[in-house]
């Protein structure tokens, strides 16, 4: 009986070409689109069920959008949890261990420690007034991080426990790919939600900056393009490339002014204890507010005019379209190659005509961190109730002790005025 | 001769012994895979490392007895290496555990290397130690900024690097990945992918465990050395209750554990642990936090101790009280602190050690390395110690301290006036809620 580790000794082989192709999975394509496209011929339909999913899903889009921050939030959640069952799902197939004794428990099981880790450091902060009201929930919060180390120190005791004599280097290929695949996935989507949360127009901007970038792109291509850009991608080129870029930057900016007149997009969100959901409601922040700028010499002559109006965000925005089109690309290149090494066309078949999610986020992964790395660098210094929550859980004397600390502090600042003595 | 061992070269081919034929037997295994196909330049094979005046002082010994030599003398010789280090002070033991650190990274990841047989593709042992680079950056520079925070206010190009701290190391993640995928070729696509993915698990490994063990260096030394000595002490327990009462074996994936050696090993630790605890706490150098001292420009271990480490009364419960015949006991509340630390050490902490032999038997080698004679790498001194920085680092943020006063003050000065007043405000009230302060006084 040969080792199991053995036969799949070929898996680490040198090149590619001795790796089977994995068997696609079955055309999800929704019966009345095929009826309604049957006359049409097999380019033009597959064009065409693009085309309409495209808008199915920026209709979605703006739906969820319409309908509130907390519905954001589930739709990155039922996001992040389909791409990590995508990737896995790859994992499966390309070691052929479906049938892995626990793994697939063990897989869901270490997605749920991370997403409770994360989301009780962070989306915890925001529930503050909320938390400091119940009595356990104050328990689970102080101890949270020592909850959470326990609850996946579990799961990998119950990882070595479950390792099986012949499939000792499929299950620690699994693992790492489970814990590979965590990184990307829920840190990216937790950085999404922070992102949120410092208001809509963070979590607008950049992810219409990428879809922006993908579909101009694409058309520049289309219609322009004629040298090739990658070796790793054939059918993007430099023309598609550079046109997708100005277009982008065009996009951003305007997205960006358009956006910036609504405190719904505009500010940070926060829940209100007394209605028990969240507000975006607050005096918009300089960022927010149109400024003159006065127009260098050459913008001058070609406008005709001295100054400008802008809102600041726009100057931030094309930072951030800069990224979409530049750096993006890199993430959507990353997942080209990883489908070519493992030899799939497209992570799922979950979108008729697209793939899978993944497919769609591919050029999103590295956008979500780019945007928090910002904000947290320039845009604002750290998050002032995670600040407050950990005053509060100080011992009594070094409370009293910063207090003094800040008072003192604030009053040099001239921020507080020194009260005086009737 | 120990100095000469740690940076002996790179090496993987275990040297032989009894014991490995005895595992290998037990297991079934078969040919390993280097065997199987042929190395186009596989990475240079080492020699064995026993340096010479062992070997010629131990050649009338059989060579069961030879071996038990060696590893007896080298244990005694990094127990010596680990008390000069203490002595030398936090300094040093911060580059000697980055110095561990990065031999671990190397270690593994030459053990992937071999596994793919991946040693010439293009770029990829730059952008292996690029990252390596990278996240070391990246912690240094959050644990830098807390802990030096004055003298990074006072020189300006630190106070930029400081401020701007984690857009700078995420700009070079950045320059790393877009090299990796530009770096992509054509034949060797999963290769590079595996590479890539071994290189960031690994990093998550190595890296952040180190950088707990600084963090824990830091709180004070008593909370470095108790628990990595809590690890030492269960691992020779072990090993001397299975070797004279082991009977019962303990799992499959390690055929020498014995339950009576686990269970023996962890009342031995424990009371080592208590023992330890006790002579520690009494010397401020051991209790005290590090603290950066602008004056003199070196580290300091002066303070006044915490109730952690003052002498009390405590009152023995009666069952305890009619063995011993005393009332009350004398202890430091942290020897309480050390029996948590030391069970963990003692039931998790061979977990780690479990996890590393499968990872081995998976990949099919006896040891990560061969840089310690009869030890084998560091990573096998070491696999124990994986699970143990992180939960000290847990158990002191979650039951010792709360977050850290001062860094809470230099993330308050961040903030933007308004919600400086807000937080003051929000304080204020809760400290007159709590009765710390009295709203009349306040006004004055």
């Amino acid at each position: 009986e040969t080792d199991i580790d053995d036969r799949y000794g070929d898996l680490d082989s040198r090149t590619d070409s001795d790796i089977p192709d994995i068997p696609p999975s079955s055309d999800r394509t929704p019966e009345i689109l095929k009826k309604a496209l049957s006359g049409l011929s097999s380019r033009w339909k597959n064009w065409w069920i693009r085309g309409i999913l495209t808008l199915t899903m920026i209709s979605l889009f703006f739906l969820i959008i319409y309908m509130g921050s907390f519905m954001l939030m589930l739709l990155v959640l039922s996001i992040q949890v389909k791409c990590f069952h995508e990737i896995i799902t790859i994992g499966y197939r390309v070691y052929r261990s479906y049938d892995l004794p626990w793994f697939r428990t063990l897989s869901w099981y270490f997605l749920l420690c991370v997403n409770y880790f994360f989301y009780g450091e962070t989306v915890a902060d925001y529930f503050a007034t909320f938390v400091q009201r119940e009595e356990q929930l104050q328990f689970l919060i102080r101890y949270h991080r020592f909850i959470s180390f326990a609850l996946y120190l579990a799961g990998f005791c119950m990882f070595v426990l479950s390792l099986v004599k012949k499939h000792y280097r499929l299950q620690f290929y699994m693992f790492a790919w489970t814990h590979v695949t965590l990184l990307i996935t829920v840190t990216q989507s937790h950085l999404v939600i922070q992102n949120l949360f410092e208001g809509m127009i963070w979590f607008l901007v950049p992810i219409s900056s990428v879809i922006c970038n993908d579909i101009t792109a694409y058309l520049f291509g289309f219609f322009f393009g004629r040298t090739p850009l990658i070796k790793l991608s054939p059918k993007k080129t430099w023309e598609g490339f550079i046109g997708g870029f100005f277009s982008t930057v065009v996009f951003g900016f305007t997205a960006a002014y358009v956006l910036s007149k609504y405190q719904y997009f505009v500010c940070p969100v926060e829940y209100r204890s007394d209605v028990n959901s969240f507000v975006t409601e607050c005096e918009p922040s300089e960022l927010f507010q149109l400024q003159s700028y006065p127009l260098p010499p050459f913008l001058k002559a070609v406008l005709r005019r001295e100054t400008v109006s802008l809102y600041p965000f726009q100057i931030h925005s094309i930072a951030l379209s800069t990224f979409a089109s530049l750096i993006g690309p890199f993430g959507g290149f990353f997942a080209s190659g990883f489908k070519r090494a493992f030899k799939i066309k497209d992570f799922a078949n979950t979108i008729p005509g697209h793939g899978g999610i993944m497919d769609r986020f591919d050029c999103q992964y590295l956008m979500a961190t780019f945007v928090h790395v910002y904000i947290t660098s320039f845009i604002r210094g750290p998050n002032p109730s995670k600040v407050l929550q950990q005053l509060l859980v100080l011992q009594p004397e070094q409370q009293l002790n910063i207090y003094k600390t800040l008072k003192t502090h604030l009053i040099e600042k001239g921020i507080l005025q020194p009260t005086l003595k009737v | 001769t120990l100095g000469r061992a740690l940076v002996a070269g790179m090496a993987l081919m275990p040297v032989s012994s009894k014991e490995s034929e005895l595992e290998a037997k037990l297991d079934g295994e078969t040919a390993s895979d280097s065997e199987s196909r042929t190395e186009p330049a596989p990475p240079p094979a080492p020699a064995d490392d026993t340096p010479e005046v062992l070997n010629r002082a131990l050649s009338n010994l059989s060579s069961r007895w030879k071996n038990w030599w060696v590893r007896g003398i080298l244990t005694l010789a990094m127990i010596a290496f680990f008390f000069i280090i203490i002595y030398l002070g936090p300094m040093v033991l911060m580059i000697i555990v980055m110095c561990v650190q990065i031999k671990c990274f190397h270690e593994i990841i030459t053990i992937g290397y071999n596994v793919y047989h991946s040693y010439d593709l293009p770029w990829f042992r730059t952008l292996s130690w690029y990252f390596l680079l990278c996240v070391n950056y990246f912690f240094y520079g959050e644990t830098v900024t807390d802990y030096f925070f004055t003298l990074v206010q006072r020189e300006e190009p630190l106070r930029i690097l400081s401020k701007y701290h984690r857009f700078i190391s995420f700009t070079l993640y950045l320059t790393g990945f877009c090299m990796f995928v530009l770096s992509l070729v054509k034949k060797h696509y999963r290769l590079q992918f595996y590479m890539f993915g071994w290189t960031h698990v690994t990093l998550l490994i190595v890296v952040t465990q180190s950088h707990l063990v600084i963090h824990n260096l830091f709180e004070g030394m008593i909370w470095f050395i108790v628990p990595i000595s809590c690890v030492i002490c269960n691992d020779i327990m072990a090993y001397m209750f299975g070797f004279f009462f082991g009977r019962t074996p303990l799992i499959k994936l390690s055929p020498k554990k014995t339950w009576e050696g686990f269970i023996g090993g962890f009342f031995a630790t424990v009371v080592f642990g208590l023992l330890l605890s006790y002579v520690m706490s009494g010397y401020r150098c051991f209790v005290c936090p590090v603290e950066y001292n602008n004056d003199t420009n070196s580290f300091t271990v002066d303070c006044e101790p915490s109730d952690l480490f003052r002498l009390q009364e405590y009152n023995i419960p009666g069952v305890i009280q009619s063995v011993i015949g005393w009332k009350t006991v004398r202890m430091y509340p942290f020897q309480i602190h050390s029996v948590a630390l030391s069970t963990f050490a003692s039931l998790i902490g061979p977990f780690g050690g479990f996890f590393a032999s499968g990872f081995k038997r998976a990949f099919k080698i006896k040891d990560f390395a061969n840089t310690i004679p009869g030890h084998g790498g560091i990573m096998d001194r070491f696999d124990c110690q994986y699970l143990m920085a992180t939960f000290v680092n847990v158990y002191i943020a979650s039951f010792i301290r709360g977050p850290n006063p001062s860094k809470l003050i230099q993330q308050f000065l961040t903030l933007r006036p308004d919600q400086q007043l807000h937080i003051f405000n929000t304080l204020r009230s809760h400290l007159i809620d709590k009765g710390m302060l009295t709203a009349a006084a306040e006004d004055e």
